[in-house]
């Protein structure tokens, strides 16, 4: 590990100003992602500027019915707060299906949000990777890629993105507030992550120095009705194979609105448009959920070992819209 | 760069000098030699270098010295009672929840920090209801419990003794 300074932010502005100054600084949250990445050789700043204590740490009501959630409050109390409980369930159950107990007490949902792929060979820096090091080539394409995305990938990166909680506010089409040294920005989720194209190197739009204060949460009654479903390996505390956060409003047996992103199948969180408009009017049928689950795969371009997820996403989306359309009219 | 930050682990206050790079594990243990809190992994996977932080469970190989300066921590060394032990500590003890121990002070400190989360009515990944009641049966325990692996695999008494300690 290369020796770094630390500072403790006393506010955004200077946090800002001091990041942005430097090519070489960071944003620190908890840590449980960039200390394994100093640890790894996988980042080497040469500054941490430790935002973790500023005062982001609330979860407020917006004018107009939506909800803010501050950019230090950790993930276990977002994930236990009463009203996210009871009106973002999703929210609570993606925060609750990721990590341990341990690491949610401590994560902070800017640092979730900002955690970076666990394509192993972005995490072992003796083999070329285009995300940690541009032009040295992608491991991953011929190698292990069991993991690896099936939709919207590139030949330059074929990782997915690893948080659980990101599909679930690109349900929600939560709008993500940014600090930058030219003012303050609002992003809509599905905007601020980016597929790899042929700059994999960028995760997210924020440039250097851009700092997330905080989440908001739109109004969406229909999200009272939503949840969050993960397939992977074991039982509890591993990264998704494939996971879809849903919400739905089902009158009469029809379809009236519907939510869908996927997880463990992209390089951003996966909002299913053809999906939802496929199943907008629809009957909250088995049938109707395959046909829409169908409709957003027919683009997925799996990779030579992980051609599974295909299916495994389709059933996936389909038992999720399932769980939610009994639960809704017993 | 150095930094002086102060901890106070096990109600002990300590004043000391670390490199920005030291972990809180590290710290404490090969500054303090402070060991009842393990090094596993070091990167997260196992919760061995679990400990209550400011009062919550929280693993400490991936949280840096020097931004918890002012932290106060209790390991499993300090959660005994003089001679008497914690609850969590006699009832993983007389259910062979261990085999080496190599873990036990990280599955103690997280059993004592996930029992005040239930407490507290925090659902788990398990929990039916989100904004329902919590009961801790194996499954609510197990599931709770994941973070902190066993390399000897005493799983099944661990969950056992911490069923009886929650009795
Ligand atoms: C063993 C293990 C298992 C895990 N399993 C899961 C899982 O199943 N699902 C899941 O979703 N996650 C999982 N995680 C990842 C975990 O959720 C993240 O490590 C955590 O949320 C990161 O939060 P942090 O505050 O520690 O961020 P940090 O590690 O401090 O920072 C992460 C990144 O965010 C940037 N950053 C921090 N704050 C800001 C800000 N305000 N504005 C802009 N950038 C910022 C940092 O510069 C850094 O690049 C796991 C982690 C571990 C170690
Ligand atoms: S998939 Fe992306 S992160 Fe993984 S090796 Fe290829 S370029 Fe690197
Ligand atoms: S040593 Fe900290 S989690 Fe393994
Ligand atoms: S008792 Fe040996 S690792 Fe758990």
């Amino acid at each position: 590990m290369i020796p770094f300074d630390y500072q403790r932010a006393e506010d955004t502005r200077s946090a800002v100003a001091t990041v942005t100054a430097r090519p070489g600084a960071a944003f620190l949250g908890a840590g449980t992602n960039l200390v394994d990445h100093l640890k790894l050789g996988v980042a080497a700043p040469d500054l941490l500027v430790d935002v973790s204590h500023l005062p982001f740490d609330m979860i407020e009501p917006l004018a107009g019915g939506g909800v803010r959630i501050g950019a230090t409050v950790r993930n276990s109390d977002l994930a236990v707060d009463p009203v996210i409980r009871q009106r973002y369930p999703m929210v609570s159950a993606a925060l609750l299906s990721g990590a341990s107990g341990q690491l949610r007490n401590v994560a902070t949902t800017a640092g979730n949000l900002m955690q970076r792929t666990r394509c192993p060979y972005f995490q072992d820096v003796t083999t070329p990777c285009n995300k940690r090091r541009p032009g040295s080539g992608c491991s991953a394409l011929e190698g292990y890629h069991r993991d690896h995305a099936i939709l919207g990938a590139s030949r330059h990166c074929v990782a997915v993105h690893p948080s659980d909680l990101a599909v679930a506010l690109t349900a929600l089409g939560a709008v993500v507030q940014v600090e930058g040294v030219k003012g303050a920005r609002s992003i809509p989720i599905i905007d601020l992550y980016r597929l790899p194209d042929d700059a994999p190197q960028h995760d997210t739009v924020l440039e250097h120095g851009e700092l997330i204060t905080a989440v908001d949460l739109p109004a969406l009654p229909m999200a009272t009705r939503s949840t969050y479903r993960k397939v992977r390996d074991r039982a509890s505390y591993a990264f998704a194979l494939v996971s879809v956060a849903a919400a739905v409003d089902v009158e009469r047996g029809t379809v009236r609105d519907v939510r869908v992103a996927l997880g463990g199948v992209a390089h951003k969180p996966w909002r299913a448009r053809r999906a939802e408009e496929a199943l907008r009017g629809a009957p909250a049928t088995d049938d109707a959920f395959r046909a829409a689950a169908e409709a957003e795969l027919a683009g997925a371009r799996p990779l030579r070992d992980n051609a599974f997820k295909v299916p495994m996403a389709r059933n996936t989306i389909v038992a999720t819209l399932r769980e939610l359309t009994r639960r809704e009219e017993p | 760069m150095d930094v002086e930050i102060g901890l106070r682990v096990d109600g002990e206050p300590h004043r000391l000098v670390v490199d920005t790079r030291t972990t809180l594990l590290d710290a404490m243990r090969e500054r303090l030699g402070i060991t009842s809190p393990k090094k596993g992994c070091d990167h997260g996977q196992c919760g061995a270098c679990t400990v209550l932080l400011d009062g919550r469970r929280a693993t400490t190989c991936l949280a840096l010295a020097v931004a918890h300066d002012g932290a106060e921590i209790v390991t499993a060394a300090g959660l005994a009672d003089g001679e008497r032990l914690h609850p969590i500590q006699q009832a993983l003890l007389d259910h062979d929840g261990l085999q080496c121990g190599y873990c036990t002070p990280g599955q103690v400190c997280s059993a004592v920090g996930m029992l005040a989360e239930a407490e507290a009515g925090w659902p788990s990944h398990v929990t039916a209801d989100l904004s329902g009641a919590v009961e801790l049966t194996d499954e609510e325990i197990a599931e709770r419990m994941s973070g902190n692996l066993c390399r000897c695999g005493a799983y099944a008494n661990i969950v056992a003794a911490i069923r009886e300690a929650v009795r």
